[in-house]
């Protein structure tokens, strides 16, 4: 039964199912039962020092990474061709784009480890899973960037091509997408295998974050009109309570006092 | 006009006495949990001074509060929403810790465990957040307490702008007042106007301004966009906390812990109805010392039957409209003109507000000559100089000072009359534009200042506002994750702190 069993289908065919099922559940899960433990858990109150350039750094550098993950792994390849880009010269501008990031990301990253561990108030305010993510995180963004070595000696965008299939492949329910990945070189599976051990941790960590993050600027800027908000606990908005109460005074006269809600 | 009513407050700054039993019971309340000892949802001030946290008032060094554009648009200070945005990795505008104080405790156990020693154990003091032996306490929630620390420190209080601060640094010419805070609970707050993730919110109910704990997301906006430093961020939890003007309470009818515990009666709470379209424009105003009358104008007459008229149209319960025309906060505010808001220039309409404190004369060497204007004393000449309370309370305009200080003190030269001469000398109460049946009432409600007439606060519609079948089978108040335990271990699943229970233990 196991005579042809290949970890990398564990790995590449199962385990991103299994790593965003736990995402998505978990985020959901957390966000629906424990709202009270959904946060940032900024630490900026204790020491400044060392969080504002660490963290805009970190930040920056890994958004753009993430975006150019996105865009540059969910793009179908026919949208490539049909706008005419050639594979290699995507793949130039990952490395361009992606590797300065990276490295901006790298260094924030590293500031902040080490404000987090040497930093008494800080240290002692960490939870466990605050430390984990951190250095995963800091593992995966350095082994991210070694790949570029990997990359640099084939600048014509084939192995880029076999990434994109395969997750491509993995969203779109392809149970044979883990072949296209079987034979690539070792560090490239290794910031995979990370990224999805990352994803599933996703939930449990301040990672859930970065669901507020993204959130955040359509909720402040498009769904808020102005900069206040006012509560009512009143079961009938305003207006229709004041229709209300016109109607009522209509019939009983000027004398007649608020009405039950 | 939109009539909506809130529960205002009012601290009488001339009987203070700065005993802290309003601090200290609020804490004992609401901050002694992890995350907040360094936090004081209401701190007494000794004034001049710097403050809690440090320098609070100097809107340069923080960015609190609200700017009005060339064109008339108000914005936050720390930026409108998208530098607000882009400020979200790290808010440049944010005090330490330290700006405040850094929590610690003593080794009292020391004192009685310590072995044989040639010197006498000491309680030294240890950090409360990292535990570590701490050498010296650079500050405490209290730093400048009766005048504490040299001036030249304490001399860079914001409100000496424009006054001759130098010669206060001496003996004979100190001056010395206490200054109560807590949330102003605005009507314009900056605080819940900067939070990216819409957790903070003002009550259309009573106008009580809450943090939703479980929308919060410690983006930490809030606690650099109050000007007043009210918002605390919470660093055990990761949530930012403020005072919440005691609601369980006061939607009880009772008054606010602070308030009840007030030793020297000097905390009025009262229904304040007031016209919610009418705020921008008042926030607005473009010069900072119009911004207090404008505040006056957004707040409506109880006793005129079209306001009362619109109110029960827009919902206003008849016992509030009631309770607004008793209300100690209306006639101190609206009717004797003698309570003022804490720095109206933040531009925030804040609803806690003060009543300057009168003072001996300047120089008790000049007892005799010292300037009366018909038996009264200028109010001038007084050791508080007036610029410095225009500064705190009138964004620097004297005149709506120097008049209720006169009426302060008319009060007390015709009460004086009254109980010592027995003598209703009207002439008196004429000179500051009021009459003796006002004085008395004045006198009655401030000097006297019984339990009842402090407090006329209405109960809150439960029939209004609460779903029966909504709250059935819910956890009720808590401070934190409703109805969620947790699992094993010190922190739950979701990185939630598992609450320990036990019961107090007796040992013989």
């Amino acid at each position: 039964m196991f005579g042809d069993f290949d970890i990398n289908f564990v790995i590449f065919g199962v385990m991103p199912y299994v790593a965003l099922t736990i995402f998505l559940v978990g985020s959901i899960v957390r966000y629906e039962r424990d709202p009270f433990t959904w946060k940032s858990s900024s630490s900026q109150l204790l020491r400044r020092k060392q969080l504002i350039w660490g963290s805009i750094l970190f930040h920056v550098g890994i958004l753009t990474v993430f975006f150019g993950h996105l865009i540059g792994l969910f793009t179908p390849i026919w949208v490539l061709d049909a706008i005419g880009i050639p594979y290699a010269l995507k793949q130039w501008m990952a490395v361009l784009i992606g590797g300065p990031a990276g490295i901006a990301a790298l260094i924030g990253s590293t500031m902040l480890i080490h404000r987090r561990l040497v930093d008494p108030r800080i240290r002692v305010t960490s939870t466990f899973p605050d430390i984990l993510i951190m250095v995963l995180i800091w593992l995966q963004l350095a082994i991210g960037l070694l790949t570029i070595t990997q990359t640099l000696q084939h600048m014509d965008g084939s192995e880029m091509v076999r990434f994109m299939t395969w997750s491509q492949s993995v969203v779109s329910w392809n149970i044979n997408a883990w072949v296209t990945v079987v034979d690539v070189h070792w560090l490239y599976k290794l910031h995979i295998f990370l990224g999805l051990i990352i994803t599933a941790l996703f939930p449990f960590t301040r990672l859930v974050h970065i669901w507020s993050g993204f959130a955040a600027p359509f909720r402040y800027l498009l769904t808020r009109p102005g900069y206040q908000i006012v509560r009512s606990r009143r079961h009938r908005p305003l207006e229709e309570r004041r229709r209300a109460y016109d109607k009522v005074q209509a019939k009983r006269g000027p004398t007649a006092t608020t009405p039950a809600e | 006009m939109r009539v909506r009513a809130q529960i205002g407050k009012v601290l009488n700054l001339d009987k203070c006495i700065g005993c802290h039993t309003c601090s200290v019971t609020c804490k004992n309340v609401w901050t002694t949990r992890e995350g907040v000892e360094y936090a004081w949802f209401n701190n007494v001030e000794t004034k001049p001074g710097t403050g809690y946290p440090t320098d609070w008032e100097n809107q340069k060094r923080w960015n609190g509060g609200w700017v009005r554009s060339a064109s008339g648009k108000l914005h936050p200070k720390q930026g409108s929403k998208w530098r607000i945005l882009a400020n979200i990795f790290a808010n440049p505008a944010m005090p330490e810790i330290d700006d405040y104080y850094e929590p610690f405790d003593f080794d009292y156990d020391h004192l009685k465990s310590a072995p044989d020693m040639t010197a006498f154990p000491t309680a030294r003091p240890r950090s409360k957040i990292t535990g570590e032996r701490m050498e010296k306490i650079e500050k405490g929630p209290n730093w400048e307490e009766i005048l504490g620390g040299e001036f030249s420190k304490r001399s860079q209080d914001y409100n000496f702008d424009q006054v001759q601060k130098d010669i206060y640094g001496e003996y004979e010419n100190t001056f010395m007042m206490y200054l109560p805070r807590l949330c102003e609970h605005c009507l314009n707050p900056t605080c819940s106007a900067s939070c990216p993730s819409g957790a903070i919110y003002k009550r259309e109910e009573d106008g009580i301004v809450l943090i939703d704990q479980e929308k919060c997301r410690g983006w930490r906006m809030c606690v650099s966009g109050c000007p007043y430093k009210k918002v605390y961020y919470n660093w055990d939890t990761g949530k930012s906390e403020k005072c919440t003007f005691c609601y369980p309470r006061i939607e009880s009818g009772q008054p606010t812990v602070c308030s009840e515990t007030c030793v020297g009666r000097i905390r009025y709470l009262g229904v304040i109805l007031y016209d919610a379209d009418k705020i921008e424009a008042a926030a607005s105003a473009e010069r900072e010392t119009d911004l207090y009358g404008a505040q006056l104008d957004v707040f409506l007459d109880p006793n005129d039957p079209e306001v009362i008229a619109a109110a029960r149209r827009d919902g206003v319960p008849e016992d509030w409209i009631e309770a607004a025309k008793v209300s100690p906060v209306w006639k101190m505010a609206m009717d004797w003109k003698v309570a003022f808001p804490l720095h109206p220039e933040y531009r925030t309409l804040p609803m806690v507000w003060y009543i300057p404190p009168l003072s001996p004369i300047q120089n008790a060497a000049q007892a005799g000559q010292i300037a009366m204007s018909d038996q009264m004393p200028d109010v001038r000449s007084l050791r508080i100089p007036v610029k410095y309370l225009a500064n705190m309370l009138t964004a620097g305009d004297e005149e709506p000072i120097v008049h209720a200080l006169e009426r302060m003190s008319a009060m007390r030269l015709y009460m004086r009359a009254l109980s010592v001469d027995g003598v209703r000398d009207e002439a008196i109460a004429a000179r500051v534009g009021m009459s003796g049946r006002v004085i008395e009432d004045m006198y009655k409600i401030m000097a006297i200042a019984d339990y009842e007439d402090r407090f006329a606060i209405p109960t809150a519609h439960r029939e209004q506002n609460e779903h029966g079948a909504d709250i059935r089978g819910g956890c009720g108040f808590t401070d934190g994750n409703g109805c969620s335990t947790g699992e094993a271990g010190k922190t739950t699943l979701f990185g939630g702190k598992k609450k320990k229970f036990a019961l107090p233990q007796e040992t013989f």
